[in-house]
Parts: C-alpha cells; sequence; structure tokens
C-alpha cells in the first residue's frame, strides 16, 4: 500500500490533484495501450487468418524483419541521413527568415501595417500550391526541396515572432523609453523574452510543417535519396514490407519532433513562470 | 503610443493559426468609434501598397524584360490567361471539382469529428482507451498514408474524400474534445443546482460553453481539408485546381499554375469568412455582449 503510495507520487507529470491521484496513475499506464496492442492484434490476426491479401498487408514480423535488414546494410540509415539533412537545412533556413522578418515587423509598427497583411494573405495560400512553382524556379532537385521546407517553417516563425514582439505590453514599452533603452537593448531586453512562448509556439509549427514539407518534397519533387525515394520505390515495386516500414519511421520521426518540440515549450514555460 | 496601434492592427483580431485576411478584419475594424477609424482606412490602404509596389516592380520587371517569361510570366499574361480560362469556362469545371471534393471530405471528416471529439470529451472511459491513439495518429501527417491508402483504394474520388475528411477530422476532434472538457465547473454545478436533465445540460451548459473552441476546431479543419485536396490532387489526378497546377508546370506555363495557386488561396478564404459568419450566427449572446462595448 505504502509502496504504491510512493509510486503514485513519484509520478508528478501524471498527478491529478485529490484522491483520484493514485487510480488516474495506475489507469493511465494501460488504458491507452489496449488500443495500440489491439491494433497490433488485428494486424497479426489480419495477416494470418488473410483478411487482407498478403501482398497488401505485411506481417509484422517481415516489418522488423526488412527493418533489420536495410539497417545492416546500410541503405535506410544513408536515406534518413538525406532526409534530415534535407529536412534540417530547410527548417534553419526557414526560421532564420521568419525570425528575421517577424523581428522586422514586430519592431516597426509601420512596417508591419505595409508588409504584414501580405504576410498573413500568404499564409492563406495552402502550402502545397507552392511546389509548382518552387520546382519551377528552382528544380526538382535538392535546392527547390530545400527551398519548399523553408517556406513551410517560414510562416508559423514570421507569425508567432511578429505578434510576439508587438504583444509586448505598453508599460514596459514605456517604461523602456523612460529608462532611455535603445532599440537594440529594447529588443534585446525587453521584447524578445516577453516574446519567447510565442516565437517557441511558431518554432513548433515550423518543425512540423517543415517534416511535413519534407515528406510532401521527396514524394512530389524528383526521385532522390532519402526516405521518400524509398517509399515510392515500395508502393512502385510493391515491396509492402519496405513501405509500411517507411510508414512507420516517417511517423515515428514526426512524433519525435512533436514530442521535443512540447518538451522543449513545456521547459520554457516552467521556467517562464518562475 | 504606437504600440498600442499596433495591437490595433487588424492582424491581431485574429488567432495566430488562421491566417484569415487581414483586410476584412480590418473593415470590421471600422466599427470602433473616435479616431481609430482613419486609422483603421490608413492601414487597410498601407497593407495595400507593398502587394501594389510588388504588382509593379513586376509588371515594369516584365516590360523591361529582366525576367524571362518561363521564371515569372508577365501580369499581363496572367490577366489574358485568366481571362481566357473564365470564358471558355474551364476554371470554373476545376474549380468546382475540388470545392466539391472539399466540401465532401470536410462534411464527412466533420461529422466523424463531431461525434467522436464529442464522446472523448463526455465520456472519461472513450477519452483514456481511444484518445491518444487519435492524437498519435493525428500526428502522423496524412501525407504518409497516402501512398499506402492508395494501395487499398485506388487514386479515384474516394481516396480524396477520405484524405481530405482525415485531416479535416483531426483539429475538429481536439477541439471539440478539449471544448466539451473545458467547460468551467461552476456552470455544470449550476446545471446541477438548477435539476437540469441531461438534455438540458448539453443543450444550456456543455455546447454553449464548448462552441468557441469547437468552431476553431472546424475553421482549422477546413484550413486543412484545403491544404490536403492540393495535395491529394497534385498526387494523384486529372481535374481540379491542383490538376491545373501540375498541368501548367509540365506545359512549362507558369502563368496556370500562378492562376491556379491564386485562385486555392481565394477559394480558402471564401470558405473560412463563410464559416466564420455561421460562427458569428452561432453565438448570438457574443455578438450582443460585443455590442454592448
Amino acid at each position: 500500500m505504502s509502496i504504491e503510495a510512493t509510486a503514485a507520487t513519484a509520478l508528478p507529470a501524471e498527478t491529478r490533484a485529490g484522491n483520484a491521484l493514485r487510480s488516474v496513475a495506475r489507469r493511465i499506464e494501460w488504458r491507452p495501450w489496449t488500443a495500440f496492442a489491439a491494433l497490433l492484434a488485428l494486424w497479426f490476426a489480419a495477416h494470418h487468418f488473410g483478411w487482407v491479401p498478403a501482398k497488401y498487408l505485411p506481417s509484422p514480423v517481415a516489418v522488423v524483419q526488412r527493418l533489420i535488414r536495410e539497417v545492416t546494410a546500410g541503405t535506410l540509415l544513408h536515406d534518413l541521413h538525406e532526409t534530415l539533412r534535407r529536412n534540417l537545412s530547410g527548417l534553419v533556413i526557414g526560421v532564420a527568415a521568419g525570425l528575421a522578418l517577424g523581428a522586422l515587423l514586430g519592431a516597426s509598427s509601420l512596417v508591419g501595417r505595409i508588409v504584414g497583411p501580405t504576410v498573413l494573405a500568404q499564409r492563406q495560400t495552402a502550402l502545397f500550391a507552392w511546389v509548382p512553382l518552387l520546382a519551377m524556379w528552382f528544380g526538382g532537385g535538392d535546392t527547390g526541396k530545400i527551398t519548399f521546407i523553408a517556406v513551410a517553417a517560414f510562416q508559423p516563425v514570421v507569425i508567432g515572432t511578429w505578434r510576439g514582439i508587438s504583444l509586448v505590453p505598453t508599460t514596459y514599452r514605456e517604461l523602456s523609453d523612460v529608462l532611455l533603452l535603445s532599440r537594440w537593448n529594447y529588443m534585446r531586453l525587453v521584447a524578445l523574452p516577453h516574446a519567447l512562448p510565442m516565437i517557441f509556439t511558431g518554432l513548433h509549427g515550423a518543425l512540423i510543417y517543415a517534416w511535413l514539407a519534407t515528406v510532401g518534397s521527396e514524394l512530389f519533387l524528383n526521385i532522390s535519396p532519402g526516405l521518400g525515394g524509398r517509399l515510392n520505390e515500395g508502393s512502385q515495386l510493391f515491396e509492402i514490407d519496405l513501405l509500411f516500414l517507411v510508414i512507420l519511421l516517417f511517423g515515428l520521426i514526426g512524433l519525435g519532433f512533436n514530442t521535443l518540440a512540447e518538451r522543449a515549450e513545456g521547459l520554457l514555460i516552467r521556467w517562464n513562470n518562475r | 503610443m504606437s504600440l498600442a496601434e499596433t495591437l490595433d492592427k487588424p492582424a491581431f483580431d485574429t488567432s495566430p493559426r488562421d491566417g484569415a485576411a487581414a483586410d476584412t478584419a480590418a473593415r470590421r475594424h471600422t466599427r470602433r468609434p473616435g479616431p481609430s477609424r482613419p486609422t483603421a482606412l490608413g492601414s487597410v490602404l498601407l497593407g495595400l501598397s507593398f502587394p501594389f509596389a510588388l504588382l509593379v516592380v513586376w509588371w515594369w520587371a516584365a516590360r523591361l524584360g529582366l525576367v524571362p517569361e518561363q521564371i515569372l510570366p508577365a501580369p499581363a499574361t496572367i490577366y489574358e490567361t485568366v481571362s481566357s480560362l473564365i470564358t471558355d469556362g474551364t476554371l470554373a469545371t476545376h474549380l468546382e471539382v475540388s470545392t466539391h471534393r472539399v466540401l465532401v471530405g470536410f462534411g464527412l471528416g466533420a461529422v466523424f469529428g463531431l461525434v467522436f471529439g464529442a464522446a472523448a470529451g463526455l465520456s472519461p472511459t472513450v477519452r483514456a482507451f481511444l484518445y491518444p491513439p487519435v492524437q498519435a495518429v493525428a500526428r502522423v501527417n496524412v501525407l504518409a498514408w497516402m501512398p499506402l491508402l492508395t494501395l487499398f483504394m485506388g487514386i479515384d474520388e474516394p481516396l480524396k474524400y477520405v484524405v481530405i475528411g482525415w485531416s479535416a477530422a483531426i483539429p475538429i476532434i481536439l477541439g471539440t474534445a478539449r471544448g466539451i472538457e473545458n467547460v468551467s465547473p461552476a456552470f455544470r454545478e449550476l446545471g446541477r443546482v438548477l435539476h437540469f436533465n441531461t438534455r438540458d445540460t448539453l443543450r444550456l451548459v456543455v455546447l454553449p460553453g464548448a462552441v468557441p473552441s469547437i468552431f476553431a476546431g472546424l475553421r482549422e479543419g477546413l484550413a486543412n481539408a484545403w491544404q490536403t485536396l492540393v495535395l491529394a490532387e497534385l498526387f494523384a489526378s486529372f481535374e481540379g485546381l491542383g490538376y491545373l497546377m501540375t498541368w501548367g508546370r509540365q506545359l512549362f506555363q507558369l502563368d496556370l499554375v500562378i492562376i491556379a495557386m491564386i485562385v486555392v488561396a481565394l477559394a480558402g478564404l471564401a470558405m473560412d469568412l463563410a464559416l466564420r459568419w455561421v460562427e458569428r450566427r452561432a453565438q448570438p449572446w457574443k455578438r450582443e455582449t460585443r455590442d454592448v462595448h
């Protein structure tokens, strides 16, 4: 009993107030996993009893075997490396441009009023509508792909930074005027720290959209080394185990990015509230 | 004082996730009395000045032949193409096909999302068992599933409806569940004190409290539906605005690509505005309080 109680209190992330704490901590452990387990069982069963032709559904074991084979041969790691390289290059370019423009829009209300509406309207265009245009401008190779990823990452960052900086309370602004802070010091000491949570929201969005764009660019633009190329290979050669494997990897990496961003945001908020 | 003006900026009437046009918000803005009226008009003009300047530069550069037609067609070319597309009805056909896909997909996604979101919001059991897997699926973008779905469903209309519905359903599920969950306990308690039955509780307490969040989800779902429409049409289609883009790219006719981009943006914007109008109608109490201000 006391061991259970200490175990429950040792999980601060899952605590809810009151006496429901222990049961909640215990329940959270297994209930969500039942759905995943059921799905896995269904997958095994569908394969085993042949509900879906084996052509369309590999056994989970085959996917794992494929993973082992690909990893030992080094092919998959190379593709993963290529994909992540493009993703990160595009992300860095897009985030840098977004931060710069967002800071400019937030710092100068005149620039914000002149350029801002265009930025918002540009956000209204569906992201993938850029693919054909960018492909014609930059080609379907690495340049085109990285540009597309940068565009995807740019949009949320510019909005987050702009919003964050221009929503600094008037009183802070007035105080910095009284203290005769230069514009640079105002940005550095007042606006930026205040805007940080919103910038992080923008970065979170950028991470998600950049990943989406990475996947999309590999599917829609030229085939090149990368996970998307393997995905195409899997679906065209009907290597269904490869297809499943790559989809799972795409999902897991996306999930990883998301979790990373949420953790970072959580840390930041805790630090901010201190 | 300049910050107050910045805060007055119409852009911030909208939530961060929505990319809705600033100028409509600005128009709504004009209802404010006093000195902000000319400012609002001024900011509309200022906001329009930048795209206008771009257009002038574009036109000038095209006139001087600074950019080749293959890189950026002249505004005049685009105008000619768009008028011929309108007169021969091509644009209308493509637009109709795309709009139909979005509406069907979004409708499916909205029905599923509202039902499932409501179930997750109202029943802790559903939430505990099914919510985490849905969240996990939500984080894997529909794009990654598309090659798999094509194996099962082919590349015809059902695929498009399913992927559009899928992408639309996710924010709707999250918005609905969150909205219902976050209805203030004080209101629920009030309902209990007044001996509301379940139906009245849902109608008078839960629904009004959840409506803003539900609509936020619906609007995000609609934006996702447009995103996914373009994706699905680029992926595999023979009609629709996304196809128009692919076609233009293959023919090296950038004017088609640019026109399709603009039409997609405008159509998405129009639907978002329509949904906002519904949102305002659905919350008459909000309008009243706003008028009191």
